[in-house]
């Protein structure tokens, strides 16, 4: 048998958290490591979500509607589009947690929520509010078992990031489009944007302060130009990847000391290939793993081994994973990680065993929390260490918000969800004062709110 | 702020305890109004409804000693926040039981509340609630029952149609819980320090927060009730009694605010409120002693008040057991002399013209037949 202790990590610190219904797993390291078999990377729950391409054409319909239309009946059109897209983001996010409460591969779920994260992009821009859930089913899900370079790839090529960092902006500054725009004697001359260069360097792989220069990122933002999506009267193309030739900067590009002579898209490509396969890379990759698995200060030993991993297997991620498992620092009992506030609101629905989200919805629930699903302020995503969480008012609201999620569900009786759900490994102190409670409703939101289930 | 100053605050009245109690209603065709109202946590009866001439009281409460109740009678005098109910006992509109329990006797919350709620002889015995049944006793309702709770209470819950309907904000923490929540967090250094300054702000903001009042529930319940097409049968939950320190300014403020709901209550309905009683219960009481942190303990008997204008009120019923080191349960609860069971049974079978025995029997397992339970309630005129 597994220590109780093993079996609440891989349930709660690896998984999203017990569902009270759930067998106990007897062998906590196989099941983590058999979740990559069953991995669904399309599950039914998303059956019948829109896909970037549906979106896109839907949006460039809007567009080419109101084209002729006279500022009011544009107005009222916009008016329109913005509510849909509102509407579409909540389901999205209900979607998105409806997985999470219905996965069997808790722990590859989880990874998905990290890698959206760090391949952040912002549904707070508003053409990204109706493709944000799009973005993650489409980028992020099919890859988070595969390789790290097919996964950058995806994330940087798809129209919402894109779209996001601005690089559907950006032209070369000696491209064909800016040579005819100079003969038309154009006021303004077109240039490039830097933004998603600079964040695929700082952000997405090598990370920041790893001997990169600006240099660096100004020819690599020469490179990408001409990585943009579909127009809206380009209706069979709106919402896809397009390379556009006549916006690439012609020449070859010399980036942190290596030249680059591949013509139009095949020099981004090529640069994104040596960026996803750097050192840097492996090491930034393995540090933000280690802390969000382990620990805000990760022991540096197991980001030398996570990023050893990474390299040797050439970026290959369930190698990765698999160093994280075999990492005993991954399995001590006490629970450094302060959960954040999506991660708290899923086990506490997971918990209860809910597999719907009911009311109050997922979205306003979560803005309420703190953490509003894919809107990060900054293309950093959400951070994942304790101080940017644990704070007076946002513990207040988790209380809130636990005692209607208790009171919703008092058909359980706390005493025997806290012994479940921790695998019989809860601090006495928790264990007693669930008990001690005036009513189920209250045992449960304590319960939710305890020191053990705040962290993981 | 420790906690401890966190809970005098609340005591200096800020704010009632009893925050967004819940209600639910059930459609039935009578004119009488039936409403319950369950304090959870166990209500301390002994300084609700102060046995003040007994010799032992003072002895045994030291502290928690009220030392100005309201005198009812030559032995029992009412908790000083009681001063709605003050008032309907002198119109001979309330009606208080005391040393009364329901066959429970161990002392879990979460057991006695499904001994209380369910009717059953013991927990987990029945699953349904002795309210529901009332219901499906009473001629065919109209329309469904409706609990304005996210989940309907077990009291309502059984064959006759019940739905449910609550706000869609999130509702503000009860202090109780609050309470509770800083003690899970007095041995966690980081989440100590971070509740104690949420603890103090909140103590600042106290005084204008928005905070959903016992009138309020009163009210919206009265609104319902009131309605010659609505609702007969109400029950409406109120938490914060588990007063295991800190009790004189909390309980205070629980009283004050079950004061107001009541009060309100009547207000709204108005004329319909010569046809209504409510009776108010708890799951247990509390021990008669003071415990060493200025509160006390899970007891037994507890008391049980009933209110409305269909109430045959203006006094105490009670057998009364005493305090004397001999007389209390276990030697340290006040015993129970009256069955609360029989309590429900008799009185929601006057108030509907039921027959006293088969409304026992329906509701309740566990009650024995008890005589000194009668003339709770007014004959239904006409």
């Amino acid at each position: 048998m597994a220590r109780p202790s093993e079996v609440a990590v891989a349930l709660n610190r690896f998984g999203l958290g017990a569902r009270p219904e759930d067998e106990a797993p007897a062998d906590p390291k196989s099941w983590l490591l058999a979740q990559f078999e069953s991995y669904d990377a399309n599950p039914a729950v998303f059956s019948g979500a829109p896909d970037s391409a549906t979106l896109g054409d839907g949006y460039a319909e809007t567009m080419l509607e109101a084209k002729g239309a006279d500022a009011d009946a544009k107005m009222a059109a916009r008016k329109t589009a913005r509510q849909e897209a509102q509407a579409l983001y909540r389901d999205e996010v209900d979607m998105r947690a409806r997985a999470a409460l219905a996965t069997s591969t808790p722990f590859v779920e989880r990874l998905v929520h990290f890698w959206s994260n760090h391949f952040a992009i912002s549904a707070e821009k508003p053409q990204l509010t109706l493709i944000a859930g799009a973005f993650e089913r489409e980028a992020i899900r099919p890859h988070v078992l595969g390789r790290f370079e097919d996964m950058l790839l995806a994330a940087v090529r798809h129209p919402a990031m894109l779209l996001y960092l601005d690089q559907v902006r950006s032209i070369g500054p000696n491209s064909r489009f800016a040579n005819r725009a100079a003969k038309r004697g154009g006021k303004r001359k077109p240039g490039i944007n830097e933004n998603l260069a600079r964040e695929i360097m700082e952000l997405h792989t090598l990370g920041v302060r790893s001997g990169y220069s600006q240099a660096d990122v100004t020819e690599f933002a020469l490179a990408l130009t001409g990585f943009s999506t579909g127009r809206a009267r380009e209706r069979d193309q709106a919402g896809a990847f397009t390379f556009r030739p006549g916006l690439h900067e012609p020449g070859e590009r010399t980036i942190m000391g290596k030249t680059y002579d591949q013509s139009g898209k095949r020099q981004a490509l090529a640069v994104l290939g040596d960026l996803a396969a750097a050192e840097a890379t492996a090491t930034h990759i393995a540090a933000k793993l280690a802390r969000h698995f382990i620990a805000d200060e990760p022991p540096a030993a197991v980001v030398t081994r996570l990023a050893e991993a990474f390299r040797r297997s050439k970026g290959d991620l369930v190698a990765v994973y698999h160093a994280l498992i075999d990492s005993p620092e991954a399995w001590q009992p006490a629970a450094a990680k302060f959960k954040t506030p999506w991660e708290w609101t899923i086990s506490a629905l997971r918990g209860l065993g809910r597999s719907d989200i009911g009311k109050p919805r997922l979205a306003p629930l979560l803005n309420q929390l703190g953490q509003p699903v894919w809107r990060p302020r900054s293309p950093a995503g959400y951070d994942d260490v304790a101080g940017s969480w644990a704070a007076p008012d946002a513990l207040v609201r988790r209380v809130e918000a636990a005692q209607r999620l208790a009171a919703q569900s008092d058909d359980v009786d706390p005493r025997d969800l806290a012994r479940k759900l921790f695998a019989g490994s809860l601090n006495e102190l928790t264990v007693a004062e669930v008990d001690r409670a005036e009513s189920r409703r209250t045992g449960i939101a304590l319960l939710l709110v305890s020191p053990d289930f705040q962290r993981r | 702020m420790k906690r401890r100053q966190f809970l005098t605050f609340a005591g200096v009245g800020l704010g009632s305890m009893l925050i967004a109690p819940r209600i639910v209603f059930a459609n039935v065709e009578t004119d009488r109004r039936f409403v319950f109202i369950i304090q959870r946590g166990a209500a301390d009866g002994l300084n609700t409804i102060v046995p003040y001439a007994d010799s032992a009281y003072r002895a045994l409460r030291g502290s928690l000693t009220i030392d100005n109740p309201i005198k009812l009678d030559g032995t029992f005098g009412l908790h000083p926040s009681l001063t709605g109910l003050r008032k309907l006992h002198r119109d001979k509109q309330a009606l208080f039981v005391h040393a009364v329990a329901s066959p429970y006797r161990e002392r879990s919350h979460f057991d006695g509340q499904n001994v209380l709620e369910s009717g059953g002889a013991s927990p987990y015995e029945r699953k349904d609630g002795w309210l529901n049944r009332l219901v499906g006793m009473l001629p065919k309702s109209r329309g469904e029952a409706i609990a304005f709770a996210p989940t309907i209470p077990l009291a309502l819950r059984g064959r006759a149609d019940v739905t449910s309907y609550a706000p869609s904000a999130l509702p503000e923490a009860p202090d109780d819980l609050m309470m509770r929540v800083g003690k899970l967090y007095d041995a966690d250094e980081q989440l100590h320090a971070l509740w104690s300054s949420a603890m103090e702000t909140r103590a600042l903001g106290a005084v204008s927060a928005q905070r959903k009042d016992a009138a309020n529930v009163g009210r919206t319940a009265a609104g319902f009730l009131s309605k010659a097409d609505g609702p007969r049968v109400a029950m409406i939950e109120t938490s914060g009694w588990d007063t295991h320190s800190g009790q004189q300014g909390r309980l205070a403020n629980q009283l004050r605010a079950l004061d107001a709901l009541i009060d309100a209550l009547r207000a709204g309905l108005g004329d319909v409120w010569r046809d209504t009683t409510v009776l108010v219960a708890t799951e247990f009481g509390r021990t008669a002693a003071a415990n060493g942190t200025g509160g006390t303990d899970h007891g037994t008997a507890s008391a049980a008040l009933l209110a409305g204008g269909a109430v045959n009120g203006g006094r105490v019923l009670a057998d009364w057991p005493g305090l004397s080191t001999g007389a209390l349960h276990q030697g340290r609860d006040l015993a129970p002399t009256l069955d609360l069971d029989a309590l429900i049974a008799v009185t929601a079978a006057e108030t509907f013209g039921l027959d006293p025995q088969e409304t026992m029997r329906t509701l309740f397992a566990g009650g024995r037949s008890n005589v000194a339970i009668s003339d709770i309630v007014h004959k239904q005129a006409g």
